[in-house]
């Protein structure tokens, strides 16, 4: 069904983006703890890389359907 | 309210200014003015308003009633007559006819005066027209009826013609009169023909109805009718003749006989009379012979009686017996004539004798007058004597011969001297007598001249009277004999004639004969000819109906055998079709068996059943082979799960109206997801005829889309969201394709549907 693929998308985004939301934050936590003496830049900084990597893996996945990707078919 | 305001302009007025109480009053005045004006003027407009329509209704109902009025408003006044019609409806047609009506009512006997005029008239023309006067009283009541709607006509000419009816008092007199003359002369006329001997009743018919011949029956009749009745007659008048003549003869001889005795008494009394008076008879016979005749005298007194009373039945029953006589020749019938002829023969001879003998009487009677006168002057004589000698000798009584022996000698003397006196004057007297005898004897024989010529004349008259009565006697038996001759030779004419005639008829009978004979012989044979003719005709129609027949039996014959193979090649197809379409039904069916959300059973039995039921037709064929393959074998959705599925899918599109290839980018995705927050669109609107630019927005055209689901129109939901681009698209592709597919297998279902009708419709034979 296609009406269901916009859904899935939203969900693997969501899922995605919490994920690595998380993940940043929790980076960023683990680094500002360690290593930058519990700054909060390392948490931003994270949780600022987990959002833009949700958030760019999101926009690509819904953009996916309009960018042709090349058949790479190169076999030498 | 006003009065308080007034008060508290007052008040100020008079706290600010100090002479502002003209102007208040002014002020007042004007109000009240106005007020008083405006009651005033309301007034008078009522007031105004009231006359006008008083005088408008006014006019109304009076040229209701007047039409001349009417007439004249209309005339006068520009747009009266549209009210007036629109309040009492058109006027009448012609005001000449009230006028009329008016006239006709007014004096009704004016039509009956037209109508007797042209009664008069009438009768006037029936008068000329006619022959016989009573005829024209009968048509006259009748032609009055038919005449009077003449006269009505003419009445209302010349009442129309009249403008103001004038009193006619002249022209009813002198109709009247002329009624009357008429009238009259019908009267007189009438009078006239009834003073006639014949009925005018009788007359009129037979004068007017022009004369014509009456048939031979009738003829016949009428002669043997009158045959009857003079035979009738005859009879009648011979009986009343013969009683009369019985009578009258029997009176007659009577009569007669009755004459006679008294004749004889007569003529016996005469000659007692004559023998008493002269025989010188011893008196002892004298007192007997006095005595007879006494008796004789009363015989012959009675007898004479007798007689004229006899004489006076004969002449009553003679006098019957002519009356008899008299009518029957009034009645002008031949067969009496004889008859009457001979009573009057009878009569006459009746008469003759009772003359003759009454003339016998007669000259017997006045012989005995003279007898008598004789017989009275010697009684006088003798008593005179008696007398004188009774004076004489008053002694002496009658019969003096007898007294010679009684008398004395003086009284014999003076007897004789007496006698001798007397004897003397006797003498004196006879010379007298002699000298006057001529003269007396002159006397006499004039006398008896006279007499004589009495007698003869009466003789003559009479004589000539039985003459008379002979010789019309005899000219009426000569013409009775000659009319019987005249008779017998008429007859033998007439039998001649009709001996002639006869023969006559005979021959030309003959010749009739022959000529009906050659005629029907013709006839026959003609007729004849026309029978074998018609006969033969028959025969001949008759076997060319034999030979007709038998050619349309075989043809029926064949025609049915064609029926029947072309039946049972319909019935074939007619099957086949029936089997196609029965095929085509299931197919359908099967696209019912959709559910919510499950497809309808995959449709390849149904197509398959539907392919082996129709070989022969390619367009069946192709349109089962295009079938799409999902359908076949998954089947298709039904609309209303589709619809469901649109609804769902609706809100999807709005929410991604704004993504396309361009703008994909997640803050696209988050305006596009705030538009579908804030924008409103109608859940359904109609679409237009033709989408223009505009329409071709995405919530439009799902709006657009949801309308034509919700009334059931799938493909144009699927034409415009095909309309649909970017993101929406994709979203919605599958819905499409979906609906594609069952619009698809719709359409061809439809298809093969119609055909199976229209193959199932052909194949079906027409009653």
């Amino acid at each position: 069904m296609s009406e269901k693929e916009l859904g899935k998308k939203w969900d693997r985004c969501l899922a995605d983006s919490a994920i690595k939301l998380g993940t940043g934050l929790g980076l960023g936590i683990v680094f500002s703890v360690l290593f930058f003496k519990r700054h909060t830049w390392p948490i931003s900084f994270g949780s600022g890389v987990g959002l833009g990597m949700a958030y760019a893996n999101c926009q690509n996945d819904l953009r996916s359907h309009y960018l042709q990707h090349r058949r790479q078919s190169v076999f030498i | 309210m006003l009065r308080a305001c007034l008060r508290g302009a007052n008040a100020t007025a008079r706290n600010n200014f100090g002479k502002t109480r003209l102007t208040n009053l002014q002020h007042c005045r004007h109000y009240t003015a106005g007020e008083t004006s405006g009651g005033g003027a309301a007034k008078v407009v009522a007031a105004g308003l009231v006359t006008v329509g008083g005088g408008i209704g006014g006019t109304i109902l009076y040229a209701k009633w007047d039409n001349k009025f009417r007439a004249a408003v209309e005339n006068n006044v520009p747009y009266s007559d549209w009210l007036l019609g629109l309040a009492l409806g058109p006027p009448s047609p012609k005001s000449g006819l009230p006028i009329k009506k008016q006239e006709l009512a007014q004096p009704p006997s004016m039509m009956d005066k037209q109508t007797n005029v042209s009664k008069a008239k009438s009768e006037k023309k029936v008068k000329e027209a006619a022959e016989s006067p009573a005829s024209e009283m009968s048509p006259v009541p009748i032609q009055p009826a038919q005449s009077i709607e003449e006269a009505s006509a003419e009445a209302t000419h010349i009442i129309s013609a009249i403008s103001e009816v004038t009193s006619v008092p002249a022209p009813c007199d002198t109709e009247g009169a002329a009624v009357k003359e008429e009238y009259k002369d019908c009267h007189e006329h009438q009078d006239t023909s009834v003073t006639a001997a014949v009925h005018p009743d009788t007359e009129s018919p037979t004068a007017t109805e022009p004369l014509k011949e009456r048939p031979v029956e009738e003829v016949a009749a009428i002669l043997a009718q009158q045959d009857q009745e003079e035979q009738d007659i005859a009879t009648s008048v011979s009986a009343s003749l013969e009683e009369s003549l019985t009578s009258s003869a029997k009176a007659t001889l009577q009569a007669i006989g009755a004459q006679e005795a008294a004749l004889q008494a007569i003529t016996r009394h005469t000659l007692k009379l004559k023998e008493a008076m002269e025989a010188e008879v011893p008196p002892q016979e004298k007192s007997a012979q006095w005595k007879d005749l006494e008796a004789a005298l009363a015989d012959r007194t009675g007898a004479v009686n007798d007689a004229e009373t006899a004489l006076s039945k004969a002449n009553e029953a003679l006098d019957s017996l002519k009356s008899v006589i008299d009518k029957s020749k009034g009645l002008k019938v031949s067969a009496v004539r004889p008859l009457v002829l001979a009573a009057e023969e009878n009569l006459h001879n009746m008469v003759v004798d009772l003359d003759k003998v009454v003339t016998k009487v007669h000259s017997a009677e006045s012989e005995a007058k003279i007898v008598s006168q004789y017989s009275e002057l010697v009684n006088e004589a003798k008593q005179q004597f008696q007398r004188e000698v009774s004076s004489l000798t008053p002694e002496i009584q009658a019969n003096w011969k007898g007294l010679t022996g009684k008398l004395s000698s003086d009284d014999l003397n003076a007897l004789i001297a007496h006698a001798h006196r007397r004897i003397d004057q006797l003498n004196r007297e006879l010379a007298e007598q002699r000298v006057r005898e001529q003269i007396h004897i002159d006397a006499a024989l004039e006398q008896q001249k006279l007499e004589d010529q009495k007698a003869l004349e009466k003789a003559v008259s009479t004589a000539l009277q039985h003459i008379k009565e002979e010789a019309r006697l005899e000219q009426e038996r000569k013409l009775s004999e000659l009319r019987e001759v005249m008779e017998a030779e008429m007859r033998t004419q007439l039998r001649r004639q009709a001996a002639a005639h006869t023969d006559h008829v005979r021959d030309v009978l003959k010749v009739q004969e022959q000529e009906l004979r050659v005629d029907a012989e013709q006839v026959l044979s003609s007729k004849m000819l026309e029978q074998e003719t018609r006969y033969r005709q028959l025969s001949q129609e008759q076997l060319d109906n034999f030979t007709l027949d038998m050619n349309t039996a075989y043809a029926r014959l064949k025609g049915m055998e064609e029926a029947i193979d072309s039946h049972v090649v319909a019935e074939e197809e007619a099957r086949k079709a029936h089997q196609l379409w029965l095929s085509v039904e299931a197919l359908n069916y099967t696209l019912k068996t959709a559910n919510a959300d499950i497809p309808t059973v995959p449709l390849e039995g149904a197509a398959q059943a539907v392919r082996d039921s129709c070989h022969d037709s390619d367009f069946a064929l192709a349109l089962s082979s295009a079938l799409p393959e999902e359908s076949l074998h998954r089947g298709v959705y039904s609309e209303a799960s589709l619809r469901a599925r649109f609804n769902s899918l609706r809100s999807l599109a709005r929410r991604v109206a704004l993504i396309d290839e361009s703008h994909n980018s997640l803050y696209q995705y988050f305006l596009s997801y705030l538009q579908a927050a804030l924008l409103f669109e109608e859940k359904q609107e109609a679409p237009p005829a033709q989408l223009c630019s505009e329409d071709l927005d995405p919530f439009k055209l799902l709006s657009y889309a949801s309308y034509c689901l919700e009334h059931g129109d799938l493909e144009l939901a699927a034409k415009l969201v095909n309309q649909l681009r970017g993101e929406a698209r994709r979203v919605v592709e599958d819905w499409l394709t979906e609906a594609r597919l069952t619009l698809e297998t719709r359409q061809v279902v439809s298809l093969l549907s119609a055909y199976a009708n229209a193959v199932g419709l052909g194949t079906t034979q027409a009653p």
